[in-house]
């Protein structure tokens, strides 16, 4: 138990890289994904396409194997990244076709009579899209996407397996040293659970916050 | 770029990648199996029962689905025989992590889906004198699992993908097997030019079966 209780300064050091990953994947994800999702609600078929595509086949392979090959498999190509980028590289890719999908349930269910009266009204698709169906789907869009940031957090776990050392792999070498696995793993694991928890509760307020909404 | 692309020793490997597939199948397939039992006696449980069993079910799914699954995985394989003074293959640990796993998930949705099931299905039940057997099995039971069936082939697929995570501990599924072909012959590309369809060929397979079995039995809401 001492072992777990002494190693916390390094544990912290790893959950502040995880927070770091999880961050950096949550922020890219969230910009790609909501440009990408514009382009598969409204784009023509030059747009629609390519983001199907893409979303259907990442979402259609493990995140395991996503990692493995950009930090495996790309530098053979040319494109060499360090582990920590690599990383960042696999899970956001992964992370965009979620926001992609998430974005396109929210933007579809508000009703399409909202747009049509925008266009009667004269705004431009922009000022239609910013001033009208965004500030509404935002509500549907949010209670999804904070559970998706829970899933980066907890995805984040897998980049361990290339060598960057956040919070797993930092439980894994103290454990390596002290060879008591349960103490640490526990640890481990309370620490997850912290921050994943207090997202997911968010999510389940204001998913309540907006339940008034019907259409 | 001057690779040359070599699918030569994929070929001679080939077996390791197709054992691998059928593994990762065999252990989606029973875990999936065991977790949709936890799911549905916890989710039982949790509609019938008190508020103390009520917390109890709530603290199991929200521990689960608040851990990385490779944190669990390694729990239950390194840290429980340390303590247990027991021993299991790896196999039948990730058995029983992924089948935890995915009870915690199934029993949300179970949950979910007996919420729905309509008050007069189970009052009409009882007016024509079911015992609360038949009524479980005859009425709710069959009614909920239309009413869920969709949400159901979701966490199937994403159950499948997530045994790649059995790769860490040497279970030799798919994923390992990719991993293994790679160290040793370092046809990087070539491997997940491979695995990759493989994965997505199956995980669709799957989808497209489950969505077939939606369009007969499903209730529209």
């Amino acid at each position: 138990m001492w072992a777990a209780i002494e190693s916390l300064p390094f544990l912290v050091q790893g959950f502040l890289v995880t927070l770091q990953v999880s961050f950096l994947v949550v922020a890219i994800s969230l910009v790609i994904g909501v440009v990408m999702g514009t382009g598969l609600v409204f784009g023509r078929w030059w747009l629609y396409w390519p983001v199907r595509l893409y979303s259907d086949f990442i979402r259609g392979i493990p995140v395991l194997v996503l990692i493995f090959f950009v930090y495996y498999g790309l530098p053979v190509l040319g494109l060499n990244l360090d582990n920590f980028w690599a990383a960042v590289a696999a899970l956001t890719a992964f992370k965009v076709a979620h926001v992609v999908e998430i974005f396109r349930g929210a933007v579809q269910s508000i009703h399409h009579g909202q747009m049509e009266a925008g266009k009667a009204i004269g705004l431009t698709f922009w000022q239609r899209l910013t001033w009208i169906i965004l500030p509404q789907a935002v509500r549907r869009f949010l209670p999804p996407w904070i559970n998706a940031v829970t899933d980066a957090v907890k995805g984040s776990a897998l980049v361990s397996l290339i060598g960057v050392v956040d919070l797993m792999l930092a439980v894994q070498q103290v454990i390596g040293r002290t060879y008591e696995p349960m103490p640490l793993y526990v640890t481990g694991a309370i620490i997850y659970f912290l921050i994943n928890y207090s997202l997911s509760t968010v999510s389940r307020r204001l998913e309540v916050r907006f339940s008034y909404i019907r259409d | 770029m001057d690779y040359h692309f070599n699918f030569s020793y994929i070929w001679r490997h080939f077996d390791r990648l197709w054992h691998g597939l059928i593994l990762s199948l065999e252990l989606a397939f029973v875990s999936i199996l065991i977790g949709m039992v936890i799911g549905l006696v916890l989710a039982l449980f949790y509609t019938d029962g008190n508020r103390w069993v009520r917390a109890v079910v709530t603290s199991y799914v929200e521990v689960i689905r608040n851990v990385p699954l490779l944190l669990l995985v390694y729990l239950v394989f390194y840290g429980v025989p340390s303590i247990g003074g027991f021993e299991y293959s790896a196999t039948v640990s990730f058995i029983i992590t992924l089948s935890v796993y995915s009870g915690a998930y199934l029993v949300e949705v179970f949950r979910a889906g007996l919420d729905a099931v309509p008050k007069g299905l189970l009052d009409a039940g009882k007016a024509i004198g079911l015992t609360p057997w038949q009524r479980l099995l005859h009425v709710r039971l069959p009614t909920m699992f239309r009413i869920v069936l969709p949400s159901l082939s979701n966490t199937y697929i994403s159950l499948f993908k997530d045994t790649s995570i059995a790769s860490v501990i040497a279970v030799p599924e798919l994923t390992y097997g990719a991993q293994w072909i790679n160290f040793n012959t370092f046809r990087i590309i070539e491997v997940y030019a491979i695995v990759t369809p493989m994965y997505l060929v199956t995980g669709y397979a799957i989808l497209f079966a489950l969505q077939r079995l939606e369009r007969r039995f499903v209730v529209r809401r």
